[in-house]
């Protein structure tokens, strides 16, 4: 049995009344590789943010190869070799990437930085993980996959043992996401010992050994990921069974809501989108699968009015809406459930029901004479908030206060509540947990049983193949294939998404 | 006047010009750098002018010759403690950078206006000082031929010290730890912090030699150019400063060059009258120059060069 690095006895945190850690004991040994698994909100960060010196537990003990410790700011815990990797890397793009990893522990030589030595161990310390960096690069300049290994390099540099991932994959592509869980094989067998934040099955499947499930600050389970089904541990995370189908109702199909023909989209004078048509029906689900950068962002923008049509017509229930402005075509029943709910769909420090009058509070009965009625807008809020079960503290609390999932649903909340005759998703639960993620699934499924049609642009295949009722391909721009999300399979999509046309037959 | 002594004329009055900006213009490199946007060096150069005019004036008797080098550091010096205020305002209170500067630049002039009143009996500026910066000729360098009468004859040490200064500026930035964590801070905060990195120490660092140089800067144009202090002995070079730093990317050397060429810029109101071509212009036209440059540079530039990418925002640390 390999010895304990780490290990954590009854810790608990609180914040005022709440706790967010309660009595969670945990133990890693060397060379292992631990998941943390659990919604947004059990308490995998703060557990973590004690481990790594950000914050202090309220109570219980730390112990680090088998000392107790008490650390009071990152700096203790490096010197622990304890290293974290954030979820939002900690880098500065203007610097290069061996300013970045070495900067707070340079290596100096009659004062000035000794930048030879510290390539020299650097480079060394990179064959010997495998990590592919460019050391010369400047950080804005490489891919976020080489951010992560950068990310990685500044705690290897800083001889650290322990490894905290948090929420390592979010941002990374497919390939990345690979590349990583090789990384993570190779430090355990060089005796580093990782712990990884994740609420992702897949990647726990394929990397860790062992997973603790955490849920309302509480250990559910404590177990050995070869002998746990995904079903299983989704069910431990979320506290009940999860749903991986959607039930659909038959409904009529037959009048079209949407009709594209011939659309032609720039992007920096580039042709993003070419001679594009499709159409969407009354109770369909449509998806556009498709790799990420092929003309879907600029395909929505342009339905949604963001982006200037060059050619082509987009029609709605019949009507032209080509280049109009966004409140023209959201006032034709088109509501938007936008990529980046950050940026895009929400205005952060505003109250919940603020934005979920956004689309409405120029006309009666939320205005009256430039008036704004803040009974009514808050009345309406307090209501959207438990329909759509948004966990929140009020509905006057500041949206970027809420977790993603969260985030996402007062997004969802708004643009069905508007009621609309076509609602386009954009990667509706892109970052979002298990729960989020079943949940607005049914919201989007609803929506087409109650006869609405739905443009569905996901880069998840999952999402994709279990929502939609048709599935076309779009590849450099253009739609490549349709095909039968029933009689199909993700190995087909993958290919049509790499631009192979027509392979796939109906 | 002949083509040499044309240009000898042209380039010291260049330099004397520029002294002044290249010092200010390092300030708020060093200011920016750490992530503080200074608007305020304008006001740093007032107080520099102003304690270097009443240093100069008390002790010119007992220090002699190194009263106006010593003058400079005392301008520096109260520069620097100027700049607490700022340091003050945006670091721990978190103020707005813009409107802190501001407020420099607002007080500055007021208060040495004042007390400018209240030491010399009521009149509204110092009495003149005896001795000034003068102009050196450098022994040895002056006997190369043409180059040496161009460029190291009769002409500003304190420019050639400046010259110096950016070249110290950037090594130090750019090649010691010191100045590396300086920059960090000044690009992403949060990261710096992660890293153990006392990201208010580093920005006070930034904020006070800003200060120090800013008044250095304020200073030397009182020494060599005004030779006294009153309400217009800065009249925009603060600005014209910060529009240098812009203009030479927030890098010390380019800052340095920058303003070199706004020197160039403001001496060709007095030079003019001898270079052939342009004497026929009225002067009025080079006077506006300087101020015309600057609006044009910050134009033109502010809005394509890439600012240190914390710079003027505040950094609140997590509990």
């Amino acid at each position: 049995m390999a010895k304990d690095v780490v290990e954590m006895r009854h810790i608990t945190k609180q914040f005022g009344n709440f706790k967010a850690n309660d009595d969670i004991s945990l133990t890693l040994h060397q060379g292992e590789i631990l998941a943390l698994l659990g919604e947004n909100g059990a308490g995998k960060s703060t557990l973590m943010g004690m481990l790594s010196g950000l914050l202090k537990p309220t109570a219980g003990q730390i112990l680090i190869d088998g000392k107790e410790v008490e650390m009071d700011s990152p700096r203790d815990a490096k010197n622990l070799g304890i290293g974290m990797v954030h979820q939002h890397f900690m880098l500065i793009p203007a610097f290069s990437v061996l300013e970045n990893i070495i900067l707070g522990d340079e290596p100096l030589k009659q004062g000035r930085i000794d930048y030879k030595q510290a390539e020299k161990d650097i480079t060394a310390l990179a064959e010997k993980y495998h990590l592919d960096i460019n050391l010369k690069a400047k950080v804005a300049d490489i891919t976020v996959g080489m951010q992560q290994r950068v990310e990685i390099m500044k705690a290897l540099y800083r001889k650290a043992n322990v490894f905290i991932f948090d929420e390592p994959t979010a941002a990374l592509t497919p390939q990345e996401i690979e590349q990583l869980m090789k990384i993570f094989r190779t430090l355990a067998a060089e005796n580093k010992s990782i712990i990884f934040i994740t609420h992702k099955l897949k990647e726990i499947k394929e990397a860790a050994d062992r997973c603790i499930i955490i849920r309302a600050g509480k250990v559910i389970d404590d177990v050995m990921v070869a002998d746990v089904a995904e079903e299983k541990m989704a069910e431990m995370m979320v506290g009940r069974k999860v749903r991986t189908t959607v039930d659909k109702e038959p409904v009529d199909q037959t009048k079209t809501v949407l009709e594209v023909s011939g659309l032609n989209v720039e992007k920096d004078g580039l042709a993003a989108v070419k001679n594009l048509n499709l159409t969407v029906h009354t109770g369909e689900i449509v998806g556009v699968a498709g790799v990420d950068g092929n003309g879907q962002s600029e395909l929505i923008d342009a339905l949604t009015g963001l982006r200037k049509i060059k050619s082509g017509s987009v029609k709605v229930n019949g009507k032209e809406y080509a280049n109009h402005s966004v409140r023209e075509i959201t006032e034709a029943k088109v509501a938007y459930i936008p990529e980046d709910r950050q940026t895009v769909g929400l205005i952060l420090p505003m109250t919940i029901a603020e934005n979920l009058v956004l689309k409405n509070y120029y006309h009666a009965p939320y205005n009256k004479q430039g008036i704004l009625n803040y009974n009514k807008i808050n009345a309406d809020g307090r209501q959207l908030v438990k329909d759509f079960d948004i966990r929140s503290q009020s509905e006057k609390e500041a949206v970027g206060s809420l977790s993603g999932g969260n985030q996402q649903k007062v997004i969802v909340a708004r643009e069905i509540a508007s009621q609309p005759d076509l609602l386009i998703a954009a990667n509706p639960t892109r970052g979002v947990d298990v729960g989020a993620i079943e949940y607005i699934h049914e919201k989007i499924n609803a929506e087409r049983n109650a006869g609405k049609a739905v443009l569905l642009i996901s880069f998840e295949l999952d999402e994709i193949l279990k929502l939609s009722d048709r599935v076309v391909v779009m590849h450099a721009g253009e739609i490549v294939g349709e095909i039968d999300p029933n009689h199909t399979s993700a190995e087909e999509l993958g290919l049509m998404m790499a631009g192979q046309k027509k392979t796939a037959a109906k | 006047m002949s083509f040499t002594t044309l240009l000898m004329t042209l380039v010291s009055s260049t330099l004397v010009y520029a002294a002044p900006l290249i010092f200010t213009a390092l300030g708020g490199t060093f200011s920016e750098r750490s992530g503080i946007v200074n608007v305020g060096l304008e006001g740093m150069m007032v107080v520099g002018a102003f304690s270097s005019i009443v240093f100069t004036l008390d002790f010119d008797k007992t220090l002699g010759n190194a009263t106006p080098w010593l003058a400079i550091l005392v301008g520096g010096a109260f520069g620097l403690l100027f700049s607490l205020l700022h340091a003050v305002a945006t670091i721990n209170f978190r103020a707005d950078h813009i409107i802190s500067g501001t407020v420099l630049n607002l007080l500055a002039p007021g208060l040495c206006v004042f007390l400018t009143r209240i030491f010399y009996s009521g009149k509204g500026q110092t009495p003149v000082i005896s001795q000034g910066l003068d102009k050196v000729t450098f022994p040895g360098l002056s006997k190369i031929p043409f180059f040496g009468e161009v460029l190291f004859t009769r002409t500003s040490l304190i420019a050639y010290l400046a010259i110096l200064i950016s070249i110290v500026s950037w090594y130090f930035l750019y090649r010691t730890n010191i100045g590396l964590r300086l920059r960090s801070v000044g690009e992403n905060p949060v990261a710096a912090d992660t890293l153990g990195i006392n990201v208010y120490k580093y920005r006070y660092m930034g904020v006070l030699i800003s200060g120090f140089l800013g008044g250095m800067g304020g200073a030397v144009m009182a020494l060599t150019i005004t030779l006294n202090f009153s309400t217009n002995t800065i009249s925009g070079q603060g600005f014209m400063a910060l529009a240098a730093m812009i203009f030479g990317k927030w890098h010390p050397i380019g800052a340095m060059g920058a303003a070199v060429f706004f020197g160039l810029a403001q001496s060709l109101s007095i030079t003019s009258a001898y270079i052939p071509l342009l004497s026929h212009v009225d002067s009025v036209w080079f006077q506006i120059a300087p101020y015309l440059i600057t609006i044009i540079v910050l134009v033109i530039f502010l809005g394509k060069a890439v600012a240190p990418a914390a710079d003027g925002t505040n950094y609140i640390k997590n509990k």
